[in-house]
């Protein structure tokens, strides 16, 4: 096979390219990737489609409906009892088995892989099924009674911090799990002595990058040497490995945990696939077989991960001439309902380069990490980014504001000048290497940035509402392990132990035959990294790429990794790829060492090119590599003792530089730091509120580029993310703790039709830290676009934009045109809600051939309540006016049964009534209200009716359109159904129903 | 009108990719599962189970659908056409080749039901424009490309195909 080099334009800079190597020529370039051609027939390896094991038995999550109650009671009996179902492992159980997940924070706020005893978000699991098959686990998740005591539910981070809030974890003291302030320089001065002090604060929103596939676990116990052995579509960081051996109470070794060869995706969501492994891990060891769960979507949107939302109030002082002097953070952080590890590492991330791309020598954080009652947070592309850019990129345009200077003219005043490089900043990041001023002028350059102003200026003199924006952002990449540790007091630190560096591992091997393979702890999510190993391997080698096979799945009993290992911060171009090039060139030191033996010349003289280790001077007087190879299989007695045995080489890569944080907190918090510019033009249509994005513009410099198709990929992908993040995206919870983005249609990705036109520029100045001199770049665009975007869209409506995502009603919002409501006059005032869930409002009037007298009996006879409620299973009478009923509803393929407790009361006899209920089961909870009112007309009675429900739990996740529709439905055939009832007030059970169902429908 | 019990296994017999194919499914089996994991064809996958991200995309008689979407006992009898027949034996066919020339896909979870929209698509509208086909990857989700680089392949293969037909 011929490798295909694409040809592309634009990718490179030739004159900026820096070709450390000559002898280089596979690094730099495009290549078709080896993982396609199985993807592109469907052949590839996720999760799901490796062979279950004999026996292999599948589960499913019992979760909360609820956003934080107690668990009274949880009544198994029925579910197990129905055929299938082998186990049902509730939270007490669990705990048996099972201790709580190591957290960064010292509090007392456990973590278990299941609810004990409080539930705390909703989706949280409460118990996991073990079945036959998936569809007999969820009959079973139906009929498991669980009894909930209501605790008041906490969402909004600031209403968390306040010292008279519901506690979520009583035994914590504090709903502010995490503290600390830190100064670096002398931020109190700098802002004295200010000419101006700009301030604003800002609401990064919840939002999740929602990989294609979601998460899988297949965990079988071995009990004859208790091991756990589980396959995962786990991303890293392996940091989470000890946190999972630790829950079950085992050495590492006796966790085994394999990925498969493909993953449809994460982002970093997959990290967050850990907690379910130890759920699924118990398991199977509770019901002796193996044990397979595949998360379907409501569970991955509700209960899975999800980004940070962030309150960060920030203040930049400046000199007159435009100089951001010292900044002040106070950033509120959002974890959700527990502090799951790695968190609070999302705070942390950026410690190191918190000034961003500028020169600011005093700085002040207060770092501040509650809990609410939301799915608790975790690694997602740009982790941290976003948050700290959508604060200090706004602040900087509301500066230039204030000070009257064009936006990017005060970036320019600021940026890190390329003669400072390498730059310290002040709390701790070593900015290594980059023209951030050459850059920028490139990218206003290249990408006509005049221009965009020009259209601006026509678009603004037609009266439309048109922007630009700016954004200068520190992509960083690779994380130092010892980062995190920046949360605990130098003191705290000194007693816990450093912690540094980034070790990444890959090994190089010639079999007998002298075929390469290189295996990596890399575990890719589709990125292509088998191709770019057998790039960066086959340089080094001598060889060709395609002769390569890589491996990058991943046995952790087998296959050396270390605790950095895993998918995250971007870190394989740099360490990872760095890694295989320092393996396999202490293999090329020992083919040269045998080669320079059979060929009869020095070492020096030996080069390694083509296939061929060949005499420089004399190219003529070469051996091919594979022989060579051979010989140090076949005749290991033959080959040079200084050359080895075998030819396996491991290698362990981490950046010196990666220190950990110093006595005064300064924390080199990242081994690369790219740079990228952006900016933009949108337009905002004052109608509907729709953001057009009409030109975007993103310039990075992320040192050396390994294959430039690959990396415009990763952008790609990137900005769709921002893009997302800024206009589209957000786990909407309300103000009780509903969730209501449950579904594709409720929490909106782009589509391909949403995505604008976008321009990249690259620059290469190669990082002096990386083995191969690159920096990370898939991350940056989650960082610098959505606040790109914010700035535009501030630009064009001439108001602050705080929070995202700019969705149609916030954008409305901001330019004070009310979306239109409803003309219709309600003839019932509308009631009154009883709380803040889901809320959905009603009206609707039947009429029926009956006169109002015979209608109120029909009302009020309780047999014939299960004529009129569809789906009714059961009704008891309950004394007076009050009545329980157990009845199905079901949105789509979502359906499950009720109990619901129904109330009569007001009642004036002929004329009216109100109608109150709440409902429980195991899609979640309703409680409602509604007035009927009748009214004598020509053809018998007016049936008028209003209703008020709040609703939560799944069935209020899969929201809006289709909640609304099902809802409205129901009760429309409720009112039906009594005007059915009327006219056959004679027939009574089945037939009652039959009669009623059917008048109805005709 | 097919009643079927909801207790009983009721066969499933119909032809995958050009060969017949038999098994058995209660009424309420979706054909993604099906097709995984009764026959072991594992190139459709499933994203949503709500019909909205296209992941599950095959083509029954010839139309697209969602194979989430469709219980197994109703394709019985019909031709089923998965990512599994696209190729032509060891061949990639024009637009599985372009996907990987122009890098449409990353890690490949969306990209069978997108390729299986496409192909219905290229067949049947020689002359689809760009935002015709924008339109039509906007039955599906891909949240690692960007779509950026499937429009590309759409319409270089489109493109090609009228040539070579001279239309």
């Amino acid at each position: 096979m011929i490798y295909r080099l694409i040809f592309s334009s634009d990718h490179l800079h030739p004159t900026r390219l820096i070709v450390s190597n000559a002898r280089m020529e596979h690094v730099g370039r495009s290549f078709e990737r080896v993982e396609d051609p199985a993807l592109l027939r469907g052949a590839g390896r996720f999760a799901d489609d490796l062979a279950e094991p004999p026996g292999c038995l599948h589960a499913a999550f019992l979760r909360a409906p609820v956003a934080h109650a107690e668990i009274k009671s949880i009544d198994t009996k029925n579910a197990l009892a129905l055929p299938g179902v082998t186990a049902i492992i509730t939270g007490s159980e669990l705990a048996q088995h099972t201790a709580p997940f190591l957290s960064g924070v010292k509090v007392n706020a456990p973590q278990y892989a299941l609810a004990i005893e409080r539930v705390r978000h909703v989706g949280e699991p409460v118990a996991i099924v073990v079945a036959r098959d998936r569809y007999v686990a969820e009959d079973a998740l139906e009929i498991i009674q669980v009894d909930y005591a209501s605790l008041d539910p906490v969402v909004d981070p600031e209403v968390a911090a306040e010292p008279t809030t519901q506690l979520l974890h009583p035994d914590a003291g504090s709903n502010v799990l995490h503290e600390r302030r830190f100064k670096y320089g002398d931020p109190d001065q700098a802002f004295a002595e200010a000419a101006h002090v700009v301030k604003t604060t800002v609401r990064y929103p919840r939002n999740s990058c929602t990989p294609i596939e979601a998460f899988v676990v297949l965990a079988t116990y071995h009990p004859g040497e208790n091991v756990f052995e589980v396959t995962a579509n786990f991303q890293g960081p392996y940091t989470l490995h000890p946190v999972m051996a630790r829950a079950l109470g085992l050495p590492g070794n006796r966790l085994r945990l394999k990925t498969p060869p493909d993953s449809g995706g994460s982002f970093g969501t997959k990290q967050a696939v850990f907690n379910n492994i130890v759920g699924l891990a118990v398991a199977a060891k509770v019901s002796r077989r193996p044990v397979k769960w595949v998360e379907d979507r409501l569970e991955h949107l509700a209960a899975s991960t999800s980004a940070t939302n962030r309150v960060t109030t920030i203040q930049a002082a400046l000199d007159a001439d435009g100089h951001i002097t010292a900044l002040d953070y106070d950033q509120l952080e959002d974890c959700g309902a527990y502090l799951r590890a790695p968190e609070p590492a999302t705070i942390y991330r950026m410690h190191g380069n918190m000034t961003g791309a500028y020169t600011i020598e005093n700085l002040a954080i207060r770092n501040r990490v509650v809990v609410t009652n939301k799915t608790p947070t975790g690694l997602m592309r740009g982790f941290g980014g976003p948050q700290v850019y959508f604060a200090l990129e706004r602040v900087v345009d509301l500066a230039a504001a204030r000070l009257g200077i064009d936006p990017l003219e005060i970036r320019r005043r600021n940026l890190v000048p390329p003669n400072a490089m390498p730059h310290s900043t002040a709390p701790g990041a070593v900015l290594d290497s980059g023209n951030y001023l050459g850059t920028v002028d490139r990218a206003e350059h290249e990408g006509d940035l005049a221009e965009l102003r020009a259209r601006r200026a026509q678009a603004r003199a037609d009266g439309r509402l048109y922007g630009i924006g700016h954004a200068c952002i520190i992509e960083p990449s690779i994380s130092n392990m010892g980062y995190i540790t920046t949360l605990l007091t130098p003191q705290e630190r000194a007693r816990s132990g450093a912690k540094n560096g980034a070790l990444a591992t890959a090994s190089v091997n010639f079999d007998p035959s002298g075929a390469v393979t290189v295996q990596v702890s890399s575990v890719p999510q589709g990125q292509g990294h088998r191709t770019v190993l057998a790039q960066v391997v086959a340089d080094e080698l001598g060889i060709y790429p395609s002769t390569i096979v890589t491996a990058t799945d991943h046995d952790t009993l087998k296959d050396p990794w270390s605790i950095a290992s895993g998918n995250y911060s971007s870190r394989f171009a740099g360490a990872v790829a760095g890694a295989a090039k320092l393996a396999a060139a202490r293999i090329a030191e020992r083919l040269k060492s045998i080669a320079a033996s059979d060929l009869n010349v020095p070492l020096s003289d030996v080069e390694l090119t083509d296939g061929m280790a060949r005499a420089v001077s004399n190219p003529d007087n070469a051996i091919p590599i594979e022989r060579i190879a051979a010989k140090a299989h076949w005749s290991p007695l033959s080959v040079p003792l200084d050359a080895g045995a075998g030819l396996r080489e491991t290698a362990f890569w981490t950046a010196p530089e990666l220190s950990e944080p110093d006595t005064h907190d300064r924390v080199n918090s990242s081994g690369a730091y790219g740079f990228i510019f952006d900016f933009c033009g949108v337009e905002v249509d004052p109608l509907d509120g729709a953001v057009r994005i009409d030109k975007y513009v993103t310039a990075h410099d992320a040192g050396r580029i390994l294959n430039p198709t690959l990396a415009d990929g990763q952008i790609r992908g990137g900005f769709a993310h921002g893009f997302g993040a800024a206009l589209l995206e957000e786990l909407t919870y309300t103000p009780d703790g509903a969730f209501l983005a449950g579904t594709f249609s409720d929490y909106c990705p782009p589509y391909a039709s949403d995505m604008p036109e976008l321009k990249i520029l690259h620059d290469q100045s190669p990082s002096p830290v990386t083995p191969t001199g690159a920096k990370g770049l898939g991350e940056g665009n989650c960082m610098s676009t959505p606040v790109c975007i914010a700035n535009a869209v501030a630009d064009a409506v001439g108001c602050p934009v705080n929070t995202l995502p700019l969705t149609r009603e916030r954008i409305l919002k901001l330019i004070s045109i009310e979306e239109p409501v409803d003309p219709k006059p309600t003839r019932i005032p509308p009631l009154e809600l009883l709380g803040d869930g889901h809320a959905l409002r009603g009206e609707g009037s039947a009429t029926v051939p009956a006169s109002p007298e015979k209608v109120w009996e029909t009302i009020l006879d309780p047999d014939h309540l299960p004529a009129i409620i569809p789906f009714c299973h059961a009704v008891e009478h309950d004394g007076e006016h009050t009545y329980r009923v157990e009845a199905s509803f079901g949105i789509g393929p979502i359906r499950g049964r009720f109990q619901a407790q129904l109330l009569l009361s007001n009642l004036d006899p002929g004329k009216g009534l109100c109608l109150n209920g709440d409902a429980t089961g195991a899609l979640g909870c309703a409680t409602g209200r509604s007035e009927i009112r009748l009214t004598k007309c020509e053809k018998g009675t007016r049936v008028d009716y209003a209703y008020a429900l709040l609703i939560s739990g799944k069935i209020a996740s899969v929201g809006g359109r289709l909640l609304e529709g099902a809802v409205r439905g129901q009760i429309a055939e409720i009112f039906g159904r009594i005007a059915g009832a009327n006219t056959t007030k004679t027939a009574s059970g089945l037939r009652a129903r039959l009669a009623g169902w059917l008048r109805v429908k005709s | 009108m097919l009643y079927l019990s909801a207790d009983g296994r009721h066969p499933v017999r119909f032809t995958l990719n050009g060969r017949y194919v038999e098994g058995e499914a209660e009424p309420r089996l979706l054909l993604t599962d099906f097709l995984r994991h009764e026959i072991g064809a594992t190139g459709t996958h499933v994203g949503c189970e709500h019909g909205v991200c296209g992941a599950c995309t095959v083509r029954v008689d010839g139309l697209v659908v969602r194979a989430c979407l469709v219980y197994a006992v109703q394709v019985d009898g019909c031709r089923v056409d998965t990512i599994e027949g696209m190729a032509d034996g060891d061949e990639l066919n024009d637009l599985q080749l372009a996907f990987q020339r122009h890098h449409a896909l990353q890690c490949g979870f969306c990209t069978p039901g997108i390729l299986m929209s496409l192909s219905q698509l290229v067949e049947e509208e020689p002359h689809a424009d760009g935002s015709r086909v924008r339109e039509v990857l906007s039955g599906h989700l891909c949240r690692c490309t960007g779509y950026y680089g499937m429009v590309a392949a759409v319409m270089e293969v489109l493109a090609a195909r009228r040539k070579a037909k001279n239309v």
